[in-house]
């Protein structure tokens, strides 16, 4: 019969034993990736009253699963906790409407962009900005063009002294941030329906969103009063492209997730998804 | 440690002090008032006012603030109703309906606390003070308030140190307080602890200060009290 | 009055979601509770056990988590967990995550701060003990363990069960604030179900009805756990 000692010397042998081999164990072999999204933010993924998460995002990455022979799970996840909820690896890939912005590159790798969707504003449609220059055009913010600093300073004067909402930590929050920070009051809030819930009620004047999203909330039929005026706005602080997030580490992941999408792309699911779900065609043009 | 990093979270933090200190100050005020008023009805002798106070009690210590907090904010303004009505130029301002929410909640506390002074005052006292023909106003400002008051202030320091933790909340409804701004910083540079800590440091020392506040009244308003020094 | 089917139980009801919630919510608040208690036990024994740095350690806890704003605890402890799990477990090599899930972070959150409350009931429960029955454990030889188990845990219980009974409905309210882990907890399934069908007066109202009626149940069953547990003793107040 062994003494006490030995079989404690014995067991913690063992234990460190597993736990040298254990990095072996997890050598990335993908079979099973972990997916986060909101599940609040129609039409990219929102979840209905069965608790499961659909939209245009869960139906493009089951798809890019499939490409990829990957097992793909979705769970539901805050806004605010997307990046430190990656990298501390509660899921492997964040898709949620995330655009590329040099910031996020800091902290984690994107794969290609699978939409570029303009950020838009929604108001009333008797809004002063229905009124503002460039209305219902997309201005591209990456070189400063006369047409883009003519319509960020007609958005100004239209949002002298009203009350703006955003979601927090978007490039919606930067914008107006950047451009309207001592101009309007910019209300920030943790999930886009709490921000919608106050423009219907009229405690905000506008809200900074992306295209689709606005669109889905003017749709609805307690939307009736809303509308998407305004110039809208692409690229600049608004990036590439809403992309697929990775963490640093899961370089081949990324690469996988890559493949799959340029074939998507290349015969046109990206495009019939977008169709269905935005109503447009958003598939980010090669080069842009 | 980046001394600078700290600095400038430290002032972002105390630049939103004041909105929180200011929604604490009045939803305490405001709760006071409609707590003398629920205790009023309490002690009134009237079945359905009593009715309704314990009613009012029951349901605003029952229930979360939190859920209370998003009723007033979210829930009143999608009622076409409210929007339509004189009260909305009030309920439309987060500020306000912030304070409105924080002092229905601390009121039914406040209640309680009334009326476990009022209990604590000897019944032999308030027939000492009628017999001298002492009524109404004078004989609650002379004989039942002092006694009351007295009573009241062990667990209304700890009501009042509630309440400023309370204001934590208001960050879920678009208010810049403490915690939003602290929250914010993390959100925008990644850095998770700090912010939180000397948020919670903030709130500490103001508790801390509160605390220290009513043991002082505490010790100046019952001196016999006090336990006789060895 | 909105048309009620909303909350109904069918498809497109949310009936069965808030009660799933509401379950989680009971959950969460009695695992809480519970480590809560476990929390609250060791703090009352550092600050009864007469030694200086215990009784010193054990008051500045429960003042430090007094004196935070819970919201500020709950999100500090589910930020902390998995990153301070995780980074322990790279120091001795495990590659990988260690998740701690949002039930196990919010029920720990809850517990960290009813601990700190807990610990004064223990504590003024303890010291309600008559000391003549201690000293009589102690002359007629009993040890520490079986006098532990004999006579100052189940007076401990009794006495503590009234403060107990208010710190349950506290963590009830408190687990609420879980909610914003994302948990399904009730106060998260109620905002779920208003964005969701931008009804959130009727989500909220429904929400705390719920919890009202937890409160009021789960009150009812303390109550009638102290009358039996508090039967033949004589107490100054009724």
């Amino acid at each position: 019969m062994a003494s006490k000692f030995t079989r404690a010397l014995s067991l913690g042998a063992a234990l460190a034993a597993g736990l040298a081999l254990a990095p072996q164990a997890f050598a990335k072999d993908w079979k099973a990736v972990v997916i986060g999204m909101e599940g609040a933010y129609d039409p990219w993924n929102l979840t209905d009253s069965s608790g499961k998460i659909v939209g245009f995002e869960p139906d493009l990455v089951m798809d890019l699963c499939k490409r990829a022979g990957l097992q793909c799970t979705i769970i539901a996840q805050d806004w605010d906790g997307m990046i430190p909820g990656i990298k501390a690896g509660k899921f492997d890939v964040i898709m949620d409407g995330m655009a590329i912005t040099e910031d996020r590159q800091k902290e984690i790798d994107f794969t290609k962009p699978y939409a570029a969707s303009p950020g838009s504003f929604l108001a009333p449609k008797d809004s002063p900005l229905a009124k503002a220059t460039g209305a219902g055009t997309v201005i591209n913010l990456e070189k400063g063009t006369p047409a883009g600093d003519a319509a960020i300073k007609s958005v100004q004067a239209a949002l002298k002294g009203k009350t703006l909402g955003v979601q927090v930590s978007t490039t919606h929050a930067n914008f107006a941030g950047k451009y309207l920070k001592d101009i309007a009051t910019v209300k920030e809030y943790k999930t886009p329906d709490d921000r919608d819930q106050d423009l219907k009620s009229g405690r905000l004047d506008a809200v900074l969103e992306d295209l689709p999203t606005n669109m889905a909330t003017a749709a609805k039929p307690d939307g009736a009063g809303l509308a998407i005026v305004g110039p809208e706005f692409i690229g600049g602080i608004f990036g590439p492209g809403e992309a697929m997030g990775l963490r640093k580490s899961d370089a081949d992941l990324t690469a996988k997730f890559d493949k799959a999408l340029a074939a998507a792309i290349a015969d046109g699911t990206v495009k019939k998804l977008s169709e269905q779900w935005f109503k447009a065609d958003l598939t980010p043009q090669p080069g842009s | 440690m980046d001394l600078d990093f700290i600095s400038r979270s430290f002032v972002r933090l105390m630049s939103a002090l004041p909105l929180t200190l200011a929604v604490w100050f009045l939803s305490v005020v405001l709760g006071a008032l409609i707590a003398a008023g629920v205790t009023w009805l309490r002690v009134s002798g009237v079945k359905p006012f009593e009715l309704f106070a314990r009613a009012y009690v029951l349901v605003f210590r029952g229930t979360p603030l939190l859920i209370q907090l998003f009723i007033v904010y979210y829930g009143l303004a999608s009622l076409p109703a409210v929007r339509a009505s004189f009260v909305w130029p009030v309920l439309r301002d987060a500020f306000n309906c912030a304070v409105l929410s924080l002092a229905l909640c601390t009121a039914a506390y406040q209640a309680e606390i009334f009326r476990g002074a009022l209990l604590a005052v000897p019944p032999g006292q308030v027939e000492a003070a009628r017999a001298c023909g002492m009524s109404g106003l004078l004989l609650f400002r002379r004989a039942i308030f002092p006694i009351a008051m007295r009573h009241a202030l062990p667990p209304y320091s700890t009501e009042m140190i509630s309440m400023v933790k309370a204001t934590a909340l208001v960050s879920l409804v678009t208010l810049w307080d403490v915690m939003s701004v602290a929250l914010k910083i993390r959100n925008d540079t990644l850095v998770t602890y700090l912010p939180l800590i000397l948020a919670g440091a903030i709130y500490f020392v103001v508790n801390y200060a509160i605390g220290a506040g009513f043991l002082a009244l505490e010790r100046r308003l019952t001196p016999h009290l006090r336990s006789r020094p060895a | 009055m909105p048309d009620l089917a909303i909350f109904g139980f069918g498809p497109g009801g949310w009936g069965l979601a808030l009660l799933e919630g509401a379950a989680m919510t009971l959950l969460v608040s009695a695992c809480g509770l519970l480590v809560g208690a476990a929390i609250g036990g060791l703090v009352a024994w550092a600050r009864l056990s007469g030694r200086r740095l215990a009784g010193a350690v054990g008051e500045a806890y429960a003042a430090l988590f007094r004196g935070l704003p819970e919201l500020l605890i709950v999100y500090f402890v589910y930020f902390g967990t998995s990153t301070l799990l995780t980074e322990t477990a790279a120091l001795i090599g495990h590659e990988g995550f260690i998740g701690v899930p949002a039930f196990a972070a919010g029920a720990l959150a809850v517990g960290v701060i009813s601990g700190a409350y807990q610990a004064e009931v223990y504590r003024a429960a303890f010291l309600a003990i008559a000391r003549g029955e201690l000293e009589a454990a102690v002359s007629v030889g009993m040890n520490r363990a079986l006098m532990a188990r004999r006579i100052i845990l189940p007076q401990v219980l009794r006495f503590a069960l009234p403060g107990l009974g208010n710190l349950w409905q506290v963590a009830l309210k408190d687990s609420s604030l879980i909610s914003v882990t994302g948990l399904t907890e009730l106060m998260r399934v109620s905002q779920v179900g208003a964005g969701s069908t931008h009804r959130p007066f009727a989500f909220y109202l429904g929400g705390a009805v719920l919890y009202l009626v937890m409160t009021v149940i789960t009150t009812r069953i303390f109550d009638v756990a102290e009358a039996r547990a508090t039967r033949g003793m004589r107490r100054a107040a009724a």
